[in-house]
């Protein structure tokens, strides 16, 4: 079946004309008619605009299209409902974007277009990224392929089930805190979040604007590579985009063995309430690695246990600003008032879910006069610190290796009504946005009953996706688990 | 001790806060045109609109602007500055926070003089202490209906200069004196137009009173969004005298926000010190910190025209005009610079500026012209006030080969031969001249033989005539007498 394909697979046959992007598009929608009333991974898609595309694709495939050129050409992408694409909605999972029509294309959508990709549909989120499981998007959580009873993670929950359940053959995502890798990891596919400055975040709908960065979901680290190469590259619309070119990251995945390679295991991220499950997968992916020839080094990452604090600080900070904009005057939902300050608070009051007023309420509180030093001021100096300690520990080693969550998937409603829980299963995510590093989880494992995918997390120095590609895709090739399939898919 | 209250002297202590649109093309963050008038919300993009995703890009041309202001009023430019968010909820605001720069600005502590009589001045200059020069984005602007409002974003994302003076102005009149010199200096400088008319700028006063001797300033009073001299000048003073009668009376003041009715002419309370706005400023993470280099803040000091307070000052000593037209020069500067680049060339200044001030406005007036019109070089102009100065042409002469100068661009010298315009200083040709005024003009003759010694001058005056205006004037007297006394 098409839609089973990977990315490189479709364009080889596309190239190979043995099928066509149209049709590699109607799989995706027959699948998704098959298993949205499941899932709920969309919240809206044009299937006239991406029947449109499609057709370009094909026609432009059948006049001899370099694909050297346009990589992705014919290739049915998704996204997450955090990006501006022109004349889509964009609506963030929240109901205060509700009726928004998104006037200009995010620059990591006009990089798909320019690659030739079809891009196409909403993917579900937590409201405004903010979440760990997708309950919190306004419009009804989404579920995991793997078991319909647990969430699949978040806050682009809708992109892990989407490509794990062959929806889409990849979608781009956004990672906060770990909301590109959690639910990866959690829907058994490779969830990439790059350095901070390497991907453009204009037309992203900002979350927390130091921390948030887009990545690609794929279902291999080859596709990976693939959606990442389109996207990357300086932005003259983002001045916190590196003005430097991007290598080439195909070379990475020629290396099949790990000789000469060192990789760190965090002696600070041996917790306390981890799955022994997961455990069990980790140390196997870590013997797993060494048979590849990569040597295992202790390493110490002293700050670790002030991330989530500090985090929890600077993300709700930068949020409480960035949320201001959506006040009823020049789009989305407005609910009138007798003057404009009651327009603006009846709007955001009845537009905003609890879990982001939340944090909106906890970023005002940490920026106020009086508090600021004591909560931002200290934030920001220990992000430092958590920087630090990670650039040191990238001195004595090249990646560093932990599992991507304590737990697999949990069940609907199970942490939702406990924030510090919810809070807790990022712990092995939010230092890497904290320091600004790259990391990438690939599928490392099953639990046995029921099967449920498990994550391993592959952190590299800035700029160092191409370290992490080569780690990945050695350990990815040599196992089986990137070709474990959820039952809905 | 109602008494002594009431007997007490009280003096003004007043601070500015001003607000100037920069001149640039864009606007601060995309690439909206900067400019006043379009029909509303024609001007906007995602970006100052505040859509959701939109990012900022700082318009390097106003951070340039900013640096330059800075130089102009001799701030230190810190090789550090960053942008923060200000944040507030007001519908003419399209992000709901501003951007702009709040403990690291790009240029502090500096100092501007300016011309001045009177209190807090000494020798006519006064000199007020700039304690920084930020930059910072405008907001849209609220128009209200009668069942509605509406919000035109054109203006919002106009990049701001803030410029904030320490509080050191003395008096109505003196605030008013620095406003104007401020905006003189900014739009010297092509900064920004000033223009008021199109709200270009706006200022917030803050004015307190406190006894004469005392240190401490009193209770500060803001009033906020003035937009015209006149109306800081009028607000001032209605607004210190009535503080000054509140202590008088034995009340307290207390610090607040006031609004001045521009109408009625009075200041009305707005808001006080506890319902103030808590910002929330924090460092914007979506800009990059500013660190200028050296070579770049070598481009901006290369950019600095002179002050014209400066100009003035050096047009005295450099080249020892009177007051007067060193003042004439420092308005016009076209003009000025016309009359250095003569003296380079060799003039003697005071001659030139004579022919500057007086001739040279006069024709360019006459003719509506400016002075790049001209077909004459400021060297051509140096060397028709030699040829005066050496006596080789009349100042009558010169008049004429200014005005074949002015037609034609023709040098002085070679109109000089060409025409045959050069004085006759050969004693045998005058002599002979002489000669005949005497026997043409027997009764001036004999009037000097009276002794009438002004009946001279009819004679001399025949002799230029016989020698059409050529001859040596002096060496003429000098030679009539000689033959008058002999005979
Ligand atoms: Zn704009």
């Amino acid at each position: 079946m098409l839609h089973q394909l990977t990315v490189a697979e479709l364009t080889d046959r596309l190239d190979r004309r043995e099928c066509s992007s149209t049709e590699a598009l109607e799989a995706c929608l027959g699948q998704m008619a098959r298993v949205e009333g499941q899932l709920h991974s969309f919240l809206s898609w044009d299937e006239a605009d991406a029947r449109r595309q499609a057709a370009v694709a094909d026609a432009a495939i059948a006049s001899g299209a370099y694909r050297v050129e346009r990589p992705l050409l014919g290739v049915p992408i998704a996204l997450k409902d955090v990006f501006c694409q022109q004349g889509q909605p964009c609506g963030c999972g929240s109901r205060i974007l509700q009726g928004f029509v998104s006037p200009y294309d995010a620059t990591v959508v006009a990089r798909l277009k320019a690659a030739g990709a079809v891009v196409f549909g909403r993917l579900n989120m937590d409201e405004f990224a903010m979440g760990s499981s997708t309950e919190n998007s306004a419009y009804g959580p989404t579920l995991n392929p793997w078991d319909t009873s647990r969430i699949p993670g978040g806050s682009s929950g809708g992109c892990a089930a989407a490509v794990s359940a062959n929806e889409c053959f990849a979608a781009l995502g956004s990672d906060t805190g770990g909301s590109i890798r959690q639910p990866a990891a959690l829907c058994g596919i490779v969830g990439l979040k790059p350095t901070y400055g390497l991907v453009s975040r204009y037309g992203l709908v900002a979350f927390a604007s130091s921390l948030d960065q887009v990545g690609p979901f794929t279902k291999d680290i080859r596709d990976s590579a693939l959606v990442l190469q389109s996207i990357a590259g300086h932005d003259l619309h983002d001045s916190t985009s590196l003005p430097a070119p991007v290598p080439d990251y195909r070379t990475a995945l020629t290396e099949g063995s790990l000789k000469g390679v060192r990789l760190g295991l965090p002696k600070e991220y041996q917790v306390g309430g981890m799955d022994p499950e997961v455990t069990a997968a980790f140390e196997s992916a870590l013997k797993q690695l060494t048979s590849l020839g990569a040597e295992l080094v202790e390493v110490s990452l002293p700050h670790t246990e002030y991330a989530a604090a500090t985090y929890y600080i600077i993300a709700p900070a930068e949020a409480s600003a960035n949320l201001s904009r959506f006040d009823g005057v020049r789009y989305g939902l407005r609910v009138d008032g007798s003057s404009p300050e009651e327009m603006n608070s009846r709007t955001r009051g009845a537009g905003f879910g609890p879990e982001v007023k939340r944090r909106i309420i906890l970023g005002t509180y940490v920026l106020s006069s009086g508090y600021y030093d004591a909560f931002y001021v200290r934030a920001q100096k220990v992000r430092t610190l958590i920087r630090q300690d990670f650039l040191q520990a990238f001195e004595q080693v090249d990646a560093i290796v932990t599992p991507t969550t304590p737990t697999p998937a949990f069940r609907l409603g199970e942490k939702s009504e406990d924030p510090l829980q919810m809070y807790l299963s990022d712990i092995f995510t939010i230092s890497c946005n904290l320091a600004g590093i790259c990391g990438v989880s690939v599928p490392c494992g099953l639990t046995r009953s029921p099967r449920l995918p498990m994550g391993l997390q592959i952190l590299a120095p800035p700029f160092g996706e191409s370290t992490l590609f080569r780690v990945a895709h050695a350990y990815e090739q040599s196992t089986p688990w990137h070709r474990e399939r959820s039952p809905l898919s | 001790m109602a008494y002594l209250k009431g007997a007490m002297e009280y003096e003004p202590v007043i601070g500015l806060e001003t607000h100037v649109q920069l001149k640039t093309r864009t606007k601060m963050w995309c690439g909206c045109a900067n400019v006043y008038g379009a029909p509303p919300n024609t001007q906007v993009c995602p970006v100052c609109l505040g859509f959701p995703g939109a990012l900022p890009v700082a318009n390097e041309e106003a951070l340039r602007l900013t640096v330059l202001t800075g130089l102009l009023l001799h701030c230190e430019i810190p090789r550090f500055a960053k942008f923060d968010r200000k944040n507030y909820f007001y519908p003419d605001s399209s992000k709901n926070y501003q951007v702009t720069q709040y403990d690291r600005p790009s240029t502090r502590e500096g100092w501007m003089e300016f011309e001045f009589d009177g209190e807090g001045a000494a020798d006519g200059i006064a000199r007020v202490r700039i304690t920084r020069a930020h930059l910072e984005e405008d907001v849209g602007k609220s128009t209200h209906f009668d069942r509605h409002s509406g919000v035109d974003f054109n203006r919002a994302g106009v990049p701001l200069l803030e410029i904030v003076s320490e509080p050191e102005l003395r008096s109505a009149e003196m605030t008013y004196a620095y406003l104007k010199t401020l905006t003189q200096l900014l739009a010297h400088a092509g900064v920004s137009d000033c223009d008021l008319e199109k709200g270009m700028v706006r200022c917030d006063v803050n004015v307190s009173v406190r006894p004469k001797g005392e240190t401490r300033l009193g209770a500060k009073i803001e009033i906020k969004n003035m937009n015209s001299f006149s109306g800081v000048r009028r607000a001032l003073e209605y607004e210190i005298p009535r503080q000054i009668a509140a202590l008088r009376r034995g009340e307290t003041l207390r610090q607040e926000t006031r609004r001045w009715d521009d109408d009625s002419g009075i200041t009305e309370p707005m808001r006080t010190k506890e319902d103030a706005h808590d910002y929330r400023y924090f460092p914007e993470p979506d800009l990059m910190p500013f660190a200028p280099t050296e070579s770049w803040l070598e481009e901006m000091r290369a950019r600095v025209p002179e002050l014209p307070l400066d100009r003035k000052r050096r047009f005295v000593r450099d080249y020892g005009l009177p007051e007067g037209d060193a003042e004439f020069f420092r308005h016009h500067v076209e003009l000025g610079n016309f009359f250095e680049q003569a003296v380079k060339a060799g003039g003697a200044s005071k001659p030139l500026a004579n022919w500057v001030i007086n001739t040279l406005v006069a024709s360019l007036s006459a003719q509506a012209k400016t002075v790049a019109d001209l077909r004459f070089t400021p060297g051509q102009l140096a060397e028709l006030t030699e040829l005066t100065a050496s006596g080789r042409i009349s100042s009558k002469i010169a008049q004429e080969v200014y005005t074949v100068m002015w037609d034609s661009g023709e040098a002085p010298n070679s109109i000089v031969a060409r025409l045959g315009l050069a004085q006759v200083s050969d004693a045998g040709a005058i002599e002979e001249l002489c000669r005949q005024a005497i026997a043409a003009l027997p009764g001036p003759v004999d009037d000097f033989r009276k002794g009438k010694v002004a009946a001279l001058n009819s004679l001399k005056g025949q002799v230029m005539k016989l020698s059409k205006g050529k001859a040596n004037p002096q060496l003429a007297g000098e030679l009539l007498e000689k033959l008058l006394r002999a005979g």
